[in-house]
Order: C-alpha cells, then sequence, then structure tokens
C-alpha cells in the first residue's frame, strides 16, 4: 500500500488549522474556512446514515446556521457559552479516503477536552472532512463529527466540534 | 430514614420566610419540605430523600415510556426506565403493548441492551433463556433439570400494568391505582391539542437528543412550567431570530397563564394564538415558513393544506407538564430520568407527522436542533442554569428554594381550576402539591 503523502500532509495541515481556530476560538476565521453550501453536521447518533437532512441531527449548520452559532458563542447573552471555559483537541489517525480533483474526502480521530465547572469532560469522535481543493488551498465543504457519546447521554454543548 | 423523628424541622405557625430552620442531624421528612411557596433544598440534595422518591414517587403512578410510534410493528421494541429500574416497551404479534421488567427471571441479567429496535424474542445472554414479545419464557436450554422444579409458565419477565391516551404509553407497577384517564384528568384537552401539530397527519416520533445534567431531576421538573426565565436565559437564542418569531417568543407581558391541572399536571400557556393549531388557518404565511410552503406547493398540496402543515409546523403555544417524568413541550416531548440525586437524564423527543411531505418533518427537525438539545442555541443555558441551581442547593444558610410567584394574582379557569400569569410559578406548585401528597403516603401521624 502506497499512501500520497503529499496529499496526507496538506489535508493533515489543514485539519490542524482548522481545529486551531476552534480552541483558539478564532470563530470568525473558521467561517471563512468554508463553502457556501457547505454543511456542519455533528449526527445523533455515532453510526447514523448519510441523510442527514431526513434525519434528526445534534447539530446540521448550513451557512446561515454556522454564523448564528458563531454569533452564539461571542455575543456574550449566552451565560453556558460565557462559562465555557477553554477547549484543547487532539487529532490523529488521518486517513485520505478519495484525493479527486474537486473533492478531497479524508477521516480522523478526534478527542476533545473541555474544563467545564472545574471538571474534566472528555468527547471523542471519529471526524469525516470533505475538501475542495482551491488555488489558495482547501475550502471546507463538509465536517461530520460522529461523537462517540452520542449514542449514550451528553453534556451539553456551547463550543464547536 | 433514621427513626428518630422527634425533632420537628419546621413549625409552620411560627417560621416566616426569611428565618432559618436547624437541618444538622435532624431525619428530613420530605412531604414536611414542602409549602405552598416555598420548597426546601433538602428536596435537590438529599440522597435519603432520592431513594424515598424513587420508591414513593416512581414506583407509585403512571410514569411514562414512550410514544406508540415507537413502536409502530409487531416485533418492535424499545427500553426506558422507570426510576432506576429498566424496562421495555414491546408490541407482541398481535399488536399488544407490553412494558416487561428487563430482567431474567433466572439471574436476574437484562434480557435487552438495545435502545430500540425489531426482534423476535428477549433472549438471556447468561444461559439462554428466551422469553417471547410478550414476556412469557418459551424456551431454556437444557430443561430436564427443572422437570418438576417449576413450570415455564410461572415464570415470564415481571410485566407491568400498560395504558395509553393519544399515543403516549405509560406503565405502572400499581395495578391498584387509577387508570391512567383518570390520572391524565385535566390534561387530556391540552394532550388532544398538543396531537394537532401533526398537521392533519398522525404525530410521529422522528428521533431524540439525550443530554444529562449534574443535578437533581425536579430542577429540570419546574423548569417546563417556567416561563419566567425565557427572555433571561435564552437571550442569545432570542437574538438569533427573525424579529417577527422573536416578536413571538415575547410573551411574558402576554395574555398567556398557568393552570394547575391537578395531579401536579400543569399547562403554561405562552402563546394563547398558538393553542389551537387547527383554528386560524386564513392566517398569512410567516415569512421564515415561505420556503416550507412553497415546497409544500411544490409537492401538489393545496393552498389550504399547505396553511395548515405551515401552522402546525410551529409546534403549539404551551408546555403540558405532566407528573412526574414527561412533558408536552411546544413541540416536542421532553422526558427526564432521575439517575441520583445529584445526576439526570434528559430525552429532547422530535416529532412530526406519520406519512407527512418530508419538507414538513425536515423543517419540524430544523427547527428542534435549532433550540433543542446538547448542542441547540437553548439547550444549553438551561442545562447551565440548573447546574447552578444544583450547585447552590449544596449550600447556604436559608435553605428554601421559592416558588411563591404570582400567589397574590390567581384566578379560576374556565375550567375551574387556579391559574395565575404566565410566568406565575403556579404549575410548579402543582406540581409539589402531588409530590408532598406521594412522599407522605405511609406517614400518617
Amino acid at each position: 500500500m502506497t499512501v500520497n503523502t503529499q496529499v496526507l500532509n496538506d489535508v493533515t495541515a489543514f485539519i490542524w488549522q482548522e481545529a486551531d481556530l476552534l480552541d483558539h476560538k478564532g470563530y470568525q476565521e473558521w467561517l471563512q474556512l468554508w463553502s457556501d453550501d457547505g454543511l456542519y453536521i455533528v449526527p445523533a447518533e455515532f453510526a447514523a446514515d448519510d441523510n442527514y437532512e431526513d434525519t434528526l441531527n445534534l447539530a446540521l449548520d448550513d451557512a446561515d446556521m454556522r454564523r448564528m452559532r458563531v454569533a452564539r458563542l461571542e455575543d456574550g447573552e449566552s451565560v453556558s457559552a460565557n462559562a465555557t471555559g477553554n477547549t484543547v483537541r487532539m487529532i490523529s489517525r488521518v486517513r485520505v479516503l478519495e484525493a479527486g480533483e474537486d473533492l478531497v474526502i479524508a477521516r480522523c480521530a478526534m478527542t476533545l477536552n473541555e474544563m467545564r465547572h472545574g471538571k474534566l469532560v472528555t468527547y471523542p469522535a471519529d471526524v469525516e472532512y470533505q475538501l475542495q481543493p482551491s488555488a489558495d488551498g482547501f475550502r471546507l465543504a463538509r465536517k461530520v463529527v460522529r461523537l462517540m457519546h452520542a449514542d449514550s447521554f451528553l453534556r451539553t454543548v456551547s463550543f464547536i466540534f | 430514614m433514621a427513626a428518630n423523628q422527634s425533632q420537628p424541622v419546621m413549625n409552620k405557625e411560627s417560621k416566616t420566610m426569611s428565618e432559618l430552620i436547624e437541618m444538622q442531624n435532624v431525619s428530613l421528612k420530605a412531604a414536611e419540605m414542602v409549602e405552598e411557596g416555598r420548597v426546601h433544598k433538602s428536596l435537590y440534595s438529599d440522597p435519603e430523600i432520592f431513594e424515598e422518591e424513587l420508591d414513593k414517587v416512581f414506583n407509585n403512578t403512571w410514569v411514562y415510556v414512550g410514544h406508540e410510534s415507537e413502536v409502530p410493528e409487531a416485533g418492535c421494541y424499545k427500553t426506558a426506565w422507570i426510576g432506576r429500574q429498566p424496562v421495555i416497551l414491546s408490541r407482541d404479534r398481535k399488536m399488544n403493548l407490553h412494558v416487561l421488567q428487563n430482567r431474567c427471571r433466572h439471574r436476574g441479567a437484562t434480557v435487552c441492551e438495545g435502545r430500540k429496535g425489531k426482534t423476535k424474542s428477549f433472549t438471556c445472554p447468561y444461559h439462554g433463556w428466551g422469553y417471547g414479545l410478550d414476556g412469557a419464557l418459551r424456551a431454556l436450554p437444557k430443561p430436564e433439570e427443572y422437570e418438576g422444579v417449576f413450570d415455564k409458565k410461572d415464570f415470564p419477565l415481571e410485566s407491568l400494568r400498560v395504558e395509553t391516551y393519544q399515543g403516549l404509553v405509560f406503565a405502572t407497577y400499581r395495578d391498584d391505582i387509577e387508570s391512567l384517564e383518570d390520572f391524565l384528568g385535566g390534561a387530556k384537552k391540552w394532550i388532544d391539542l398538543f396531537m394537532k401539530q401533526g398537521g392533519g397527519y398522525p404525530l410521529k416520533v422522528l428521533g431524540e437528543h439525550r443530554f444529562n445534567f449534574p443535578g437533581n431531576w425536579k430542577i429540570q421538573l419546574e423548569n417546563t412550567t417556567d416561563a419566567y426565565h425565557f427572555p433571561i436565559i435564552h437571550k442569545s437564542f432570542v437574538t438569533s431570530l427573525d424579529d417577527a418569531t422573536a416578536d413571538i417568543f415575547d410573551f411574558l407581558h402576554g395574555d398567556g397563564f398557568v393552570e394547575d391541572l391537578g395531579n401536579g399536571h400543569s399547562v403554561m400557556v405562552m402563546i394563547p394564538e398558538l393553542v389551537d393549531l387547527e383554528a386560524d388557518l386564513d392566517q398569512p404565511i410567516p415569512a421564515r415558513f415561505e420556503k416550507l410552503a412553497e415546497e409544500l406547493r411544490a409537492e401538489g398540496k393545496p393552498e389550504d393544506e399547505v396553511k395548515k402543515l405551515v401552522r402546525a409546523a410551529h409546534g403549539t403555544g404551551f408546555n403540558l407538564n405532566l407528573f412526574p417524568n414527561v412533558s408536552c413541550s411546544m413541540a416536542f416531548f421532553r422526558v427526564l430520568r432521575p439517575v441520583s440525586v445529584g445526576e439526570t437524564e434528559i430525552q429532547h423527543v422530535a416529532l412530526g407527522g406519520e406519512g407527512a411531505p418530508a419538507p414538513f418533518n425536515r423543517k419540524r427537525m430544523r427547527l428542534h436542533e435549532h433550540f433543542q438539545g446538547p448542542m441547540g442555541f437553548g439547550t444549553p443555558d438551561d442545562g447551565e442554569a440548573w447546574e447552578r441551581v444544583h450547585k447552590g442547593a449544596q449550600s447556604g444558610q436559608d435553605g428554601w428554594i421559592l416558588v411563591n410567584r404570582g400567589l397574590n394574582n390567581l384566578h379560576e379557569s374556565k375550567d375551574g381550576n387556579v391559574a395565575g400569569a404566565v410566568c406565575s410559578e403556579t404549575g410548579m406548585r402543582g406540581a409539589y402539591r402531588q409530590y408532598q401528597k406521594m412522599m407522605a403516603a405511609g406517614e400518617e401521624k
């Protein structure tokens, strides 16, 4: 098996960049990563199939919903967002599943840690990225965050996975 | 509970709302921790009281276990809880519903670990005892060692009493309490109204959000009948709405009300014009539903049905709180489960129409995702407040929680019930009155 390490490096660099923006609350810059019709999806079941529109999700954000979600986190009106401390996420096991000219699909493992009211809460997840290559790097077309907690009970979330 | 109950914990004649009571080294009687306008924080924090609640409340009344649409066909099941006890809601080959204790009669292992699904039988993984969907013990390996020892027909999965109303399935361990319909009483009228949001189609469960919070179950029970908090804690949600929709949610100064429906149930009407979703169908379509209306027209729906579906897509303008564990809340079911004195699990169950046009059900799910669940724009702020209430309940000399809002402004409803303003705590008082009655059972002096 050969791995195209150039594509892998490009994808991993993008995913790390995105992770860093979210952990450091660079939400406006995060919004700019997306293509206009991109979807940020957190399914309500770990193994949900990909018919997200006809399924209840924890989040199914188009551009409007992403903008509103960011506004909620930034405008100081949400008591839970204000109480959310830092998050630290770790990304590993990046694998490129498809590397087409118009679309690159990759999958990785993520563990997000949140300090919540003095207690560490950890969310392991399997994350899928659909990336559109462009002249100035990738545009984020789809991000699907499959949380292990989705099959059980989550704590409430006032950050972006 | 300790046997020594001689020291009075409270004297109603001599204590005012601001006086302190000595709580240390006193065995608490939960029923005495409830007064008309206040309840004591020990109801949120005392592990002994919690254990007593499981027994006296959850094991002694009708508890919601699911909606019929979750087990639509023969062989369907879903697992649920009655307090701390795992149960299975199943539909047998004759389409009868059963609620079975999820516990093998041999050595006690659970016989079903799936959340929902379809099966021919429930088989214990430990020694292979197999039970039918009605709970009957059908087969077990090497039966000869039981010959003359016991008869299989005497060892079905334990079965609970089950009754339904409008598709809501409730179960109870008690064979001698009133019927479900008598228990629901004044709430039935509101359940009937709630079911109209299928838009002419039978109501159907579309999915659920599951989350937990570190706090007592009654904090959540109160919340569903608490309009006072809405514009404060949900300010960021309201900000995310268009102006017309934000106006609809600005209901504290409107004509809404809270009505005590008896048996711990209450209704909080926030948006009176959305009580009956089959009335006022000639209203213009709001801007935020114009896209849905277009999609419905594109599916060939006539304009009167488009208007009916659009109005139903809103959900109702009220929260119906059913004691002790479910509410029909605007557009969804909210189901709570007490895990421990300081932990509660909650399901926000999204609803749509069985056979309804796909754009209608999609819109219902998108609206649910917007506010509800662990990643909604509303629920996380509720969760934050509940967590803080629980934290606060561990502290302080004055241990009282106030539920006296609107006691000065009560009136009799058209149905002859006590009612108060939309932001009154009338519903909480009704729930605590039922709680007090149940917790006092067997303790008559």
